[in-house]
């Protein structure tokens, strides 16, 4: 279950191109061999469950504490099933803790970062992967290179640069740093090598079309479903992103996992606001992962280096 | 703005009559080379630029900073006090807690979760109904922040009310203190990394795994091996170069841990990893030394030591894997 699950978008060629065959692009991409499919014994089955619980479970807990409260919550043994105070818990975490703010700053910086990620990366693993020119093996490197450098050790010039931009505690200080990622780049190039025939490319040469216009008019339509998921995975890593937005925001403008070591921090613990902002703040995540775990699973499987 | 622009300026497609001769032409054929050209640069540009300004500089700079003192209120005011900093930093037990506990950490929060991934991988790669369910259950861990994974698991390891010393006192042993001692405590933290990672590198692990092709298990299997042989002889050497990935990646991560500990020591405990600093980290440390003591400059200082344990850790892979492959 590779990127051939990935919905099979009807890559009509662009307007440069007429009268192409469409690429069977994302459909044939990839569909490997299965390598070795025994069929799952009962044991299998069995270990697969735990795992599912023990994967859920914590998150279902979060759930139930979150509809409880505070004194049954630290009842022994612990409730184990849904009390009737969810909705009013939630309502008071969105108010008293500052979510309902953190949910629309998240939402703003994790839709930039994601949907500028999506375009940047596009545009540089198409170069990287029909495009000719000198050093791009080299640049290639470089890029994969990149990812071992975790951005955390930056961490004192990067808030001294963004005090004196005046961007501390402004979504912008989040959003700037991680416009686009190595991973994505990557990603887009190992799609676009394999889905985007270099026929189409040459073919819109011929008709006189420049970069950009192959970029937007067949490069796009080809690489949408590969965008769509590298669009759910930033928004993901964007939405959990804590060190850095740790340091430049503060509880006046947070994101939600700032919002959410407010919470944890007070000397009188409320457990269930405590969980219910954490559930509040997984929520829109979890109903991504529900509607197109298809997809996510497929974009992150495609992503892996193989053999 | 102007109306009169010329036909170059509005783009390659002249609107008005061409003038005389054949320079549009000639300016077509220029434009088409430096597209050739030029566009491949400009469309990896953004991402060069991002990572100069944003990642490289900032690396090259914290270097420079670590060689200065520099107060947090006064950002601009640098005394240049050379390698004071390093000193310092070599001589306080503080920063020796951290990178052993670092290390420690990072250990027991990376082995298991590879290892575990591994045979959750394996599980996964067998004909099954509902394989779907079992690969997004198994990466919803992944959905879920640090701070919001950390936030339920530090009331589940909850001394007094939390579900792990429950069940542990049902079968008769006495609760632990998962915050104040120390080994339980990194055991916590590492539990909540190996939960959130778990899934995502199964995932990994099984993409791998599809693409080995069937005629190695065939052969394996007329050569009269067992499925446990199969699996240590075919299927972990297809996956090698996956599972050096894996590690480089979780190395990388268990160096930086942050959020975890934090979360863990509830607020004002968290900076400093404990009463007795018996779970803080390096990246702890960077952040007490720059964040609460306003000491920029030595917080810098933490970030290149961090630096230095990565080159150490991959120049010791390396070694070992050149040893190893010598050596068989």
């Amino acid at each position: 279950m590779t990127l051939h699950s990935l919905p099979a978008q009807n890559a009509t060629a662009g307007p440069a191109s007429p009268g192409k065959a469409a690429p069977r692009g994302g459909r044939r991409l990839l569909r490997q061999r299965a390598g070795r499919q025994h069929h799952a014994g009962p044991l299998t089955y069995v270990l697969l469950v735990v795992m599912a619980v023990l994967s859920i479970f914590p998150l279902y807990w979060t759930m139930v504490a979150a509809s409880t409260d505070n004194t049954r919550v630290s009842q022994t043994p612990p409730p184990f099933l849904p009390g009737p105070n969810l909705f009013s818990n939630l309502a008071r975490a969105w108010d008293e803790a500052a979510m309902g703010k953190a949910m629309v700053n998240s939402l703003i910086v994790a839709g930039v970062i994601a949907l500028s990620t999506v375009l940047f990366a596009t545009l540089a693993g198409f170069a990287f992967a029909k495009l000719r020119f000198k050093g791009r093996n080299a640049l290639l490197t470089l890029v994969i290179g990149t990812m071992l450098v975790p951005p955390q050790l930056g961490v004192v010039p990067l808030f001294m640069m963004m005090a004196e931009l005046g961007w501390s505690q402004q979504l912008p200080a989040v959003i700037f740093p991680t416009l686009v990622s190595a991973v994505g780049v990557f990603f887009m190039r190992q799609y676009l090598s394999e889905a985007l025939p270099d026929e189409l490319v040459e073919a819109g040469r011929v008709d006189g079309a420049h970069s950009l216009r192959i970029f937007f008019s067949i490069v796009l339509p080809v690489a949408r479903p590969a965008m769509a998921v590298l669009f759910m995975i930033t928004f993901v890593h964007a939405w959990n992103d804590f060190f850095w937005p740790f340091v430049v925001l503060d509880m006046t403008n947070p994101t939600v996992p700032v919002a959410l070591t407010q919470l944890s921090a007070g000397y009188v613990r409320d457990q269930s606001l405590i969980m219910a902002g954490a559930l509040l703040g997984t929520l829109p995540l979890l109903a991504m992962f529900v509607v197109f775990g298809r997809q996510i699973v497929s974009g992150i499987m495609a992503g892996a280096v193989k053999g | 703005m102007a109306t009169s622009t010329t036909p170059a300026l509005t783009g390659d497609e002249p609107t008005g009559p061409p003038p005389a001769g054949s320079t549009p032409r000639r300016r077509g054929a220029l434009l088409h080379r430096l597209d050739l050209k030029g566009a491949p640069y400009a469309f990896v540009a953004p991402f060069f630029v991002v990572f100069a300004a944003f990642s490289f500089y900032p690396l090259v700079y914290t270097f420079w900073i670590s060689l200065h003192d520099v107060e947090l209120a006064t950002l601009d005011v640098m005394q240049w006090v050379a390698f004071d900093n390093y000193v310092e930093l070599w001589n306080d037990s503080r920063f020796w807690n951290a990178l052993q506990n670092t290390i420690t950490i990072g250990v027991i929060s990376t082995v298991p979760q590879l290892l575990m991934a591994l045979g959750l991988a394996h599980l996964l790669n067998y004909r099954m109904r509902g394989s779907l369910f079992f690969r997004v259950a198994s990466l919803v861990p992944y959905a879920t922040s640090v701070a919001a994974a950390a936030l339920v698991f530090t009331m589940i390891f909850e001394r007094d009310f939390g579900m792990i010393n429950w069940a542990l006192g049902s079968v008769g042993i006495d609760p632990v203190d998962w915050e104040a001692d120390k080994w339980p405590a990194q055991v916590a933290i590492s539990t909540i990394v190996i939960w959130r990672w778990t899934g995502y590198n199964a995932l990994l692990y099984l993409a791998a795994m599809q693409a080995i092709p069937a005629d190695r298990y065939e052969a394996a299997s007329l050569d009269g091996a067992s499925r446990w042989q199969q699996f240590t002889h075919v299927t972990v050497p297809g996956i090698r170069s996956t599972i050096v990935f894996t590690i480089v990646l979780s190395t990388i991560g268990a160096t930086q841990l942050f959020g975890e500990p934090l979360i863990f020591g509830q607020g004002p405990n968290g900076v400093t990893g404990g009463a007795d600093n018996q779970y803080q980290t390096l990246g702890l440390l960077l952040y007490e030394e720059g964040w609460k003591n306003y000491q920029m400059g030595r917080s810098a200082t933490v970030a290149w030591a961090m630096f230095l344990l990565l080159l150490i850790v991959f120049l010791v892979q390396r070694v070992v894997q050149r040893v190893r492959s010598r050596t068989s």
